[in-house]
């Protein structure tokens, strides 16, 4: 027999690909069913955020960052609001940080929801995204009360929280976690012990602690490699020191590792909730700072104060100066670190600020965790890394 | 917090011997200036060097400050799981000086230089992948240079006749608008106001 040539193979996947979870393009060379080198092209949804948040005042710039991430919009405000809150130097009141807390750990739940759910799909289990959807948009209705938008919407501001909650929120919210307690068992029943489900994720795309370390991995990703890291606890922010919640460390680095953290870290969410709630029944005062140089007035101040007036005009249209200076402040978003470095020359609108998505050295790392798989296995390696565009390519 | 960074940031000054031109600890971030001959050595030692541990590098961004004659600054922030800590790292650097890539020391550098490379057009040497990344295919230009407009110069849309994609110059049917809300409100801002300045030529 003559010797026969092989030649690799290569493909386009994406970017209109139901498992490319957004616009991903991905060229991937391939040896049979065996991929070799995939490279994944990004930006197809670059909007220039960086840019235009130059042009907009500090208040102006807080709804991009709702469209940064769209599955986890809360979070990134409030990596926002923290840098923004730096350098003024100030700090939001007792209460408005624990709301900020409650709706982080809301996101939280959203934000892995969608993940869990879709990644299950994408290894072929169309159930969970039906029963997990139905519990996203019960959350999104608190949303929508605080903010009045379900996805964007704008409510952490640099010194609090928009608005205080409406009156029998607390109480509707002790009764969803009740419900969510059963549906988790339900999810977790579907997916832990599912054959199929096994199959895809155990020993597939595995990341060792060097790697994790060495690609800049951060969030559940880290923590699924044996690394307890996580940012709520090294480097509080808000009121997380007062927090009672466990971080749940993976064993083995893979698909499923890190499946299992974000199911427990919903478990350690909801708790974090309930003891917001708790404390919000006690804690009163206001949710944003008393200062009238940086957040509005009330409304029913407006109506006889000619200074409160004044103050709402200026607000809104030439906002408040920043003290020069520069700050990186980060929190733990659902999908890892989220952090903003801003840099500011002592005017109305940032000099600078660059926006650390941490999906954008996940998706890095996909050439690394797949070479050597099957095409299958990418997809279930691309919905184990959490990535949405919309913070990748900002 | 801010005793441990500066000391922390005396040991890399005098550990690395003239690699760390300036620092300073401001609003308890520690930030340390290099040259970019010397930042491949200095992440290295920063990485490996047991006081220090940084083990991650979170994010490399360019920063832009057209007036300055070396106009870029590299910014390298990294982070220490093993002793909790952040720093931030920067170089100067022009058009035309390219930087020693990172990508030798983290991994992770690849994509963020390739971005910065993108963004602001600084070039990184020994880099070993530098294309553009969050752009167009064919795309010119740097867009977050301080002297890009944010309108951009090309827009695009489907041509019927040709039946593809087209790109066109921007037309704008209003002209971009940008207000200037710089008055002097609450003072903080040495500026004249217009029509001041014919004020103090006339006397």
């Amino acid at each position: 027999m003559s010797d026969v040539e092989i030649k690799t193979l290569t493909m386009n996947f994406g970017p209109q690909h139901p498992a490319a979870h957004g616009v991903l393009r991905l060229v991937v060379e391939m040896d049979g069913e065996i991929v070799e080198r995939c490279d994944p092209h990004i930006g197809l949804l670059h909007r220039g955020t960086e840019k235009l948040i130059e042009y907009k005042s500090y208040l102006q710039a807080v709804p991009y960052f709702d469209r940064l991430d769209y599955v986890s919009p809360m979070n990134q405000e409030h990596a926002y609001a923290l840098a923004v809150e730096k350098l003024l130097g100030i700090q939001a009141p007792e209460r408005g940080q624990y709301i900020r807390v409650l709706f982080s750990e809301i996101t939280r739940i959203l934000n892995h929801l969608l993940n869990v759910t879709t990644f299950a799909m994408d290894v072929g289990a169309l159930t969970p995204p039906l029963w997990g959807f139905e519990q996203r948009e019960l959350l999104m209705e608190y949303y929508e009360q605080v903010s009045g938008s379900r996805m964007h919407a704008a409510y952490f501001r640099p010194g609090g929280v928009h608005q205080d909650l409406p009156a029998g929120m607390l109480d509707s919210m002790d009764g969803w976690i009740k419900q969510f307690y059963p549906f988790m068992k339900d999810i977790e029943y579907l997916l832990n012990e599912n054959r199929i489900f096994r199959q895809r994720t155990v020993d597939i795309g595995v990341v060792s602690e060097q790697q994790a370390l060495d690609w800049g991995f951060s969030g559940p990703l880290i923590r699924a490699s044996g690394i307890p890291w996580d940012l709520r606890k090294s480097q509080p922010y808000d009121v997380y020191d007062r927090m009672d919640f466990d971080i749940p460390v993976g064993k083995t680095g893979d698909c499923f590792a890190r499946y299992l953290v974000r199911i427990e870290e919903m478990y350690q969410s909801v708790r974090i909730m309930e003891q917001c709630i708790a404390a919000l029944r006690k804690v009163g005062g206001p949710v944003r700072v008393d200062d009238r140089k940086i957040s509005p007035p009330r409304r029913g101040e407006m109506k006889d104060s000619m200074e409160a007036l004044i103050h709402h005009f200026k607000l809104y249209t030439e906002g408040y100066k920043v003290p020069a200076g520069e700050t990186y402040t980060a929190v733990e978003a659902p999908k890892g670190e989220f952090g903003v470095y801003l840099v500011s020359d002592g005017t109305n609108k940032p000099y600078r600020c660059k926006i650390r998505a941490p999906g954008f050295p996940h998706l890095q790392a996909l050439d690394m965790m797949t070479k050597g798989h099957q095409l299958a296995d990418m997809s279930a390696n691309i919905g184990s890394l959490d990535i949405v565009f919309g913070e990748i390519d900002r | 917090m801010a005793d441990t960074l500066t000391e922390l940031g005396e040991h890399i000054a005098q550990a690395t011997s003239g690699a760390v031109t300036a620092q300073q600890v401001r609003l308890e971030e520690l930030m340390l200036e290099t040259t970019a001959d010397k930042v491949v050595a200095l992440l290295t030692f920063l990485r490996d060097d047991p006081k220090c541990l940084f083990k991650q590098l979170i994010d490399i961004c360019g920063v832009d400050w057209p007036e300055r004659e070396k106009r870029f600054d590299v910014v390298y922030n990294l982070l220490s799981l093993k002793n909790n800590l952040r720093i931030r790292l920067k170089v100067a650097t022009d058009e035309t000086t390219p930087v020693p890539s990172a990508a030798s020391v983290y991994s992770s550098a690849g994509w963020f230089e390739r971005e910065t490379y993108d963004l602001y057009g600084v070039w990184f040497s020994d880099h070993p992948d530098l294309r553009r990344i969050l752009t167009d295919y064919g795309f010119e230009g740097h867009p977050l240079r301080k002297d890009f407009p944010l309108t951009g110069f090309v827009e695009l849309r489907w041509d019927d006749v040709q039946k593809r994609v087209i790109y066109e110059p921007v037309k704008l049917a209003q002209e971009f608008r940008r207000f200037d809300f710089l008055s002097p409100w609450e003072g903080g801002i040495d500026r004249v106001l217009p029509g001041d300045e014919k004020a103090t030529k006339a006397s």
